[in-house]
């Protein structure tokens, strides 16, 4: 079902902490709501799921206004961080509870319990509790609990901020996979890009309360809004160098770069480069001295110092016969170069 | 070895201090079925007659044991289930509900649970005598259990502290109400806090004795601390023997329940999560 927050304020005393936000999530879409911590993505979920009230602007599940209805109306699954389970009920119980509290008959909810436990596969644990599960199988619980009264609307809070990595990542393509079986409309808040990226149709990043860029996340990698969208997203991470865009790319002391025909020639320039666009691939261009080698395994992360200052940073396939302490001249793949204002404007 | 050794002086201090204590547990027993000589340490041969408050009236002027042992019963169990469930509601309501006056309530809690209650003694006689609950078991019930009060709503609050906000979310989006998330959710995790609070509550109006001795001190309404005191009192020549095998008899329940009930009244100190 489609969601549409419409001009949302919310504010906790005198401090408003977000202002007149728009969002629309289409129906059985994910997005993801990311951000660093404190700018706003949590307390927009909590309005949607009602345990906030909204101080202003209004919240439309389809076509229903639904801005006044109490948590209990609204139809909205939701999977906390910890879970939050019920301690002292077997995994059967915590899974109908919300069926137990609709007065269903006990078949029914049984015949529903399992149907649940079967889609998110953990259909032998129904008699143990939530003590004796391990992170990925409460999680799992959560999940079928929040799905069993089939909401409108999925909401989930750092649902993989507790697991450790290799469970994250089975989860993360879990969580992903029942989103499609069942075509919920969901909304998964993170602050990790990779998660947002990996498992969301849509990324609406935020900061300080406001949307800065709603894009899919192939577009906002390629194409971020801003210097702070750029910067969020990638792993390693987007570098900054201050420039002059003349006829060439200037970053003093002699290192220059081809103008990215995109970008119109300007005094004071920031431009990112992203690790695999700088490399011996790509020709020469810059020269500097590599001042920290990082084994990844499969990759190597190499940091380097360029003459007249500056850090830059290149991701290359491991095996590559490089020191610390080596001098380089590697090129850049001038035409995926992103440039920005100073203000932290795209160019 | 040399462990051993060096704990032996150790353990030669405890005992030398705690003997005492011994001692007077001890005698406690042995004088309850025994009949020495006066100024004597060795008990005499086996006398049962100390015990015979269980089957006659020691005196024509009192009332029987069971009477009193009945009136305690029902004076600190009907205490203990007062505080337990109110403390129950008000701990939940200060520890969840964003109520105005919230802090200086929990002050308040505080100074009350630590005032002398004594000091209110003239007072609470008034009021008692005013209600007409003066020399009722129901008039010392209710005080009791206001003054237990603050205690009871200062531990639960404390519990309820320690169960998630999350649960209670969930809860909510599941459907259900306040009223239910709190009874079917949130109340099973301070189990361990209820239990405690119910032993210790009991076991505090199974040994009160300021209360019913001044604000019911009619023979209706006595229960085994003022019968006991009683005892010792009324008699020109006081029955040592008799005091102690009722004092044995007043303190047989407290023991029981401490036996069966350790691990519940630890809890209250260990805080509300489970391991």
């Amino acid at each position: 079902m489609k969601l549409r927050l419409d001009k949302f304020t919310k504010r906790f005393g005198d401090l408003t902490v977000i202002e007149d936000m728009d969002l629309t999530v289409e129906s059985g879409e994910m997005m993801a709501l990311l951000g660093p911590s404190g700018c706003g993505k949590s307390t927009t979920l909590f309005a949607v799921c009602g345990i906030h009230k909204m101080n202003g602007g209004k919240l439309y599940f389809g076509g229903k206004d639904v801005t006044t209805l109490p948590a209990q109306e609204r139809s909205v699954g939701v999977v906390f961080q910890n879970y939050a389970l019920y301690p002292h009920m077997t995994v059967e119980q915590n899974i109908g509870f919300p069926l137990k509290v609709q007065k269903l008959s006990k078949p029914k909810i049984r015949t529903e319990v399992e149907r649940l436990a079967e889609l998110v596969q953990i259909g032998e644990l129904l008699d143990r509790r939530p003590a004796q599960l391990s992170g990925g199988q409460q999680q799992r619980v959560a999940l079928a609990r929040a799905m069993i009264r089939k909401p409108d609307v999925l909401l989930l809070d750092e649902p993989l901020a507790n697991l450790d990595a290799k469970l994250r990542l089975e989860m993360r393509s879990e969580i992903r996979r029942i989103q499609r079986e069942t075509g919920i409309t969901a909304i998964l808040v993170t602050h990790d890009q990779v998660e947002a990226m990996s498992m969301c149709d849509r990324i609406a990043l935020m900061r300080d309360g406001k949307i800065v860029q709603l894009d899919t996340p192939e577009q906002m990698y390629v194409n971020p809004r801003s210097q702070f969208v750029a910067g969020f997203l990638g792993n390693p991470p987007i570098s900054f160098l201050p420039a002059v865009a003349g006829d060439v790319l200037s970053f003093g002391h002699d290192q220059t770069l081809a103008r990215p025909s995109a970008l119109e020639a300007s005094e004071e320039v920031v431009v990112g480069i992203r690790p695999e666009h700088f490399g011996p691939q790509h020709g020469t261009g810059l020269q500097g001295e590599v001042t920290f080698i990082e084994s990844q395994g499969r990759e190597v992360l190499i940091d380097v110092r360029l003459d007249g200052g500056g850090e830059i940073r290149s991701i290359l396939p491991a095996g590559e016969p490089i020191r610390a302490g080596q001098r380089i001249n590697w090129g850049v793949a001038t035409e995926s170069i992103l440039a920005f204002a100073p203000n932290g404007d795209r160019l | 070895m040399t462990a051993n050794a060096r704990i032996w002086p150790l353990v030669l201090i405890l005992t030398i201090f705690s003997a005492p204590l011994v001692v007077m547990y001890f005698y406690q027993v042995v004088d309850s079925v025994a009949q020495p000589d006066p100024g004597s340490l060795v008990p005499g041969a086996l006398d049962l007659s100390n015990w015979r408050f269980l089957w006659e009236r020691i005196d024509s002027g009192r009332p029987s044991i069971w009477v009193v042992t009945f009136n305690t019963f029902l004076f600190a169990s009907t205490t203990a289930f007062l505080v337990t469930s109110l403390s129950t509601m008000a701990g939940y309501a200060l520890s969840r509900l964003n109520m105005p006056g919230r802090p200086y309530f929990l002050g308040g809690l505080i100074i009350l649970h630590a005032f002398p209650t004594i000091t209110l003694i003239i007072a609470i006689f008034i009021i008692l005598q005013f209600l007409g609950l003066f020399d009722t078991l129901l008039g010392i019930i209710l005080v009791k259990a206001a003054l237990e009060l603050p205690f009871g709503v200062w531990i639960m609050k404390g519990f309820y502290d320690t169960v998630p906000w999350e649960i209670e979310m969930a809860g909510v989006q599941d459907g259900a109400s306040r009223l239910r998330v709190w009874w079917e959710l949130v109340l099973p995790q301070v189990k361990p806090g209820l239990a405690a609070l119910l032993i210790i509550s009991f076991l505090s109006g199974w040994s009160e004795f300021v209360l019913p001795l001044v604000l019911a001190p009619g023979s209706g309404t006595q229960v085994l601390a003022t019968y006991m005191n009683a005892v010792i009192q009324d008699d020109a020549t006081a029955d040592f023997g008799l005091f102690k095998a009722i004092g044995m008899f007043y303190s047989i329940p407290v023991i029981i329940i401490y036996l069966v009930f350790q691990k519940q009244l630890m809890n209250i100190y260990g805080g509300g999560t489970k391991g």
